[in-house]
C-alpha cells in the first residue's frame, strides 16, 4: 500500500500523466449513474468532462489529487506528508479511532483528510491545500490544521498565495477540542498571512459545513465555490430537526450563499483553472 | 433548591433535616444533637459526591437552573455597567449581551453570552444560543475596546450558536470566523472566561484570547455530548458515554494545554454560592488582567497566536512506522 502510493507520486512529480485514484478504482468501461439526473455516462465521459455529468453539470465530488491535476501546470510537490493522526484521546464511541484511521487509510490511500502541494498555474506559484471527504468524512483534526499552519508559514516565507479547497463535514470529534482549537488556530495563522499580504483563496466545494466552514473557509480574500455545493454552518437535518420545518428547495447551496453575499463567484470545474489564472495574475500584477 | 438526579441522596437527607427542625420546633424534644448530627452526614455526603463528579454530571452542573449568568457577574462585578445594544447590520442579538463597565477603577469592556432566568427569559435570549448578530455585536464591542485601548472580557456560556435558517442567511459560520480573525489580532488584551456552557464554534466565536479559563464545573467541547452521541452511537442515549469520551472538563482542558488555568468552585457548584463565586472571579481577573496590560500590544498579539499554534496532537509518519517496527521486534 505504502510503496503503491509512493510510486504514484514519483511518476507524479516526474510530470508523467497519471491516473487519479479515482480512475483506478474505476476502470474506463464502467458506468456511472449520476446521483442528480439518474444519466449513465462511462467514467471516461465523465473524466474527459472534469467528473461533471455530461447530461446535468452535477459536480461530482472527486478528491484533493484530482484537483492537482485540474490545477497545476504538470508537476507538483507535496509538502508535509508526513504528518498523520493518532488516537492520543483513546475515542471510542461505536468503533475506536485507531479504527476509523485505519480503515481510512486502508480505503484512500491518503495521510489525512487534507493534502498539499505547491506548484504552478500559469506559471506561477501558488500552494494548494485541498481536502478529501472520503477520509472521515474530510473532518479537520489536528493534523488539517497543522498542515495548513504549515502551508500558511511557507506561503508567508516564500511569497506564494495559498488556496484551501475546502470539502467537509466539519470538526473531528475524535479530538474533540483539539478538533475545536483548529479553528482558532487556523484563523490566528491566517490572519498572520493577511498581515504579510500574502493572498488567500477559499475555494469551497460540496460539502463544507461545520467548523470549517466557521473558519477558513469563509476567510478567504476571495471566497468562492463549485456551482450546486451544500455550505454551510449546521448540516441540514440539524436545522432541520431545531426549526421542525422542511428547508426550502436550493437552502445552503452554493447559489444561495453567492445570492446572500458570502461569496464573490461560483465556478464550473472546468473553469477553474482558468479562473485561477486570472487571480494569480490579478495578485501578481497587484505586488 | 433544584436537585439533580445525582444529587438525590442529598435531597432525602435535607428533607429529613427539615421534618427534625419542625419537630424540634414543638419544643417537646430536644434534637439539637440530632441536627448536628444530620449537618455532618450532610456535609460528608457532598464532600463525597461533588469530589467525584463524572464529565457528564459536570455538564448537568453547567447547566443548573440557577447557576448564575453573564449579567449576574456583571452586576456583582463591575460598576457603572451600560449595556450597548446592536451589530450595526441587522439586530440587535438577545442572546449575547455586552458593554461598557469599571472593574476596580479600570474601563473594561464586557461580553457575554446570556441564558435566560425563566421560561419567558429563557425564550427571549433563545437559551444562549446566539445568530450572527451577536458575533457581529461581540466585534463591533471588541473594535471599540481596541480603539479606546481597553481590555475585553469575555464569559462563555453556550449550548451552540443557533443552527436555524436564518441564521445560515445571515451567515452564521462567516460571523464566527471572523471574530476568530479579528480577535487574533486585537490589539487590547483578552481574557476569556468559560461560565457554564462550552459548545463548539458558539462558544469559541468570542473565545479566541489572551489566556482563556474555566470554572471548575464547566465543560468545553466540540460537540454537546447528546449531539455527539446522536451522530456517533447514532441514538440519543450514550451522552454519559460521549460526555466521558470527549474529555470535556476543566481538569481535561488544563492537562491538554487548551485552557491557561480553572477558577474554583464552591463545593456543589458555583449556583450555591453566586456572591462567593463573583467575587473570587472578581478577584481572578483584577489579577489577570493586571498582568495582561504590562505586555507590549506587538507581543502580547505574538504569544497568542504562538499558543493557538502550539494547539494538536499529531506525529510524523517515519517515528510511527519505526514504532511499529519496534514493538514487532520484541
Ligand atoms: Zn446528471
Amino acid at each position: 500500500m505504502e510503496k503503491e502510493s509512493m510510486g504514484w507520486f514519483r511518476r507524479l512529480k516526474d510530470g508523467i500523466q497519471t491516473a487519479t485514484k479515482f480512475k483506478k478504482e474505476a476502470p474506463d468501461g464502467l458506468w456511472h449513474k449520476c446521483t442528480n439526473c439518474g444519466e449513465t455516462n462511462t467514467y471516461k465521459d465523465l473524466r474527459e468532462n472534469y467528473f461533471k455529468c455530461p447530461k446535468c453539470n452535477a459536480h461530482e465530488r472527486i478528491g484533493s489529487h484530482d484537483y492537482f491535476e485540474i490545477l497545476f501546470d504538470g508537476k507538483s510537490e507535496e509538502l508535509f506528508d508526513d504528518l498523520e493522526s493518532y488516537d492520543f484521546l483513546e475515542f471510542t464511541d461505536l468503533k475506536s479511532y485507531t479504527d476509523r484511521l485505519e480503515k481510512a487509510h486502508a480505503k484512500t490511500h491518503l495521510a489525512d483528510a487534507i493534502t498539499v502541494a505547491t506548484g504552478k498555474i500559469g506559471r506561477k506559484p501558488i500552494v494548494v491545500a485541498a481536502m478529501d471527504f472520503s477520509f472521515i468524512g474530510g473532518s479537520m483534526g489536528s493534523v488539517v490544521g497543522e498542515k495548513i499552519a504549515r502551508s500558511i508559514d511557507y506561503c508567508i516565507e516564500h511569497q506564494v498565495p495559498l488556496m484551501i479547497i475546502s470539502k467537509s463535514g466539519g470538526a473531528r470529534m475524535m479530538e474533540s477540542a483539539f478538533s475545536l482549537m483548529q479553528m482558532a488556530k487556523t484563523s490566528a495563522k491566517l490572519s498572520q498571512m493577511g498581515r504579510a499580504g500574502i493572498p488567500y483563496f477559499s475555494f469551497m466545494t460540496d460539502p463544507t459545513t461545520g467548523g470549517v466552514t466557521a473558519s477558513y473557509a469563509m476567510l478567504g480574500d476571495i471566497n468562492f465555490a463549485e456551482p450546486g455545493a451544500l455550505i454551510g454552518f449546521a448540516g441540514p437535518r440539524v436545522i432541520k430537526e431545531t426549526i421542525k420545518q422542511d428547508l426550502p428547495e436550493g437552502f445552503q447551496t452554493a447559489e444561495f450563499l453567492l445570492e446572500h453575499g458570502f461569496l464573490d463567484f461560483i465556478v464550473d470545474r472546468s473553469e477553474l483553472r482558468d479562473k485561477l489564472d486570472d487571480l494569480l495574475t490579478f495578485f501578481q500584477k497587484a505586488a | 433548591m433544584v436537585f439533580l438526579e445525582f444529587e438525590k441522596p442529598l435531597e432525602s437527607l435535607y428533607e429529613q433535616l427539615e421534618k427534625i427542625k419542625q419537630v424540634g420546633e414543638q419544643g417537646v424534644i430536644d434534637v439539637s444533637d440530632n441536627i448536628k448530627e444530620l449537618e455532618n452526614t450532610i456535609r460528608a455526603k457532598r464532600k463525597e459526591i461533588y469530589t467525584n463528579l463524572t464529565g457528564w454530571q459536570k455538564v448537568q452542573l453547567s447547566r443548573h437552573p440557577e447557576r448564575p449568568y453573564t449579567l449576574f457577574y456583571i452586576r456583582e462585578i463591575t460598576k457603572k455597567f451600560t449595556e450597548l445594544h446592536g451589530d450595526r447590520y441587522f439586530g440587535d442579538d438577545k442572546a449575547i449581551v455586552g458593554g461598557l463597565a469599571q472593574i476596580n477603577g479600570h474601563s473594561v469592556v464586557l461580553i457575554g453570552h446570556q441564558k435566560g432566568v425563566s421560561t419567558k427569559m429563557r425564550q427571549y435570549r433563545n437559551f444562549g444560543m446566539a445568530n450572527p448578530e451577536g458575533y457581529r455585536k461581540a466585534l463591533r464591542l471588541m473594535k471599540l475596546a481596541e480603539k479606546f485601548n481597553v481590555p475585553v472580557v469575555t464569559l462563555i456560556d453556550t449550548p451552540g450558536a443557533y443552527p436555524g435558517m436564518e441564521a445560515e442567511e445571515r451567515g452564521q459560520a462567516e460571523a464566527i470566523a471572523r471574530n476568530l480573525y479579528e480577535m487574533s489580532q486585537l490589539r487590547v488584551p483578552i481574557l476569556c472566561y468559560v461560565i457554564g456552557e462550552g459548545a463548539s464554534g458558539g462558544a469559541i466565536g468570542i473565545g479566541v484570547g489572551d489566556r482563556v479559563f474555566m470554572l471548575e464545573n464547566t465543560w468545553y467541547s466540540v460537540i454537546s455530548p447528546e449531539s455527539c452521541s446522536s451522530i456517533l452511537w447514532r441514538s440519543w442515549d450514550y451522552k454519559e458515554q460521549a460526555a466521558e469520551a470527549l474529555k470535556l472538563t476543566a481538569d481535561h482542558m488544563f492537562e491538554f494545554g487548551l485552557i491557561d488555568g480553572i477558577v474554583k468552585e464552591p463545593l456543589g457548584g458555583a449556583h450555591t454560592d453566586p456572591a462567593g463565586m463573583a467575587k473570587a472571579l472578581k478577584k481572578h481577573m483584577k489579577k489577570e488582567l493586571s498582568e495582561l496590560l504590562e505586555m507590549d500590544p506587538d507581543a502580547r498579539i505574538a504569544a497568542r497566536i504562538e499558543k493557538y499554534s502550539k494547539m494538536g496532537q499529531f506525529r510524523l509518519k517515519e517515528k510511527a512506522e519505526a514504532q511499529s517496527e519496534e514493538e514487532s521486534k520484541s
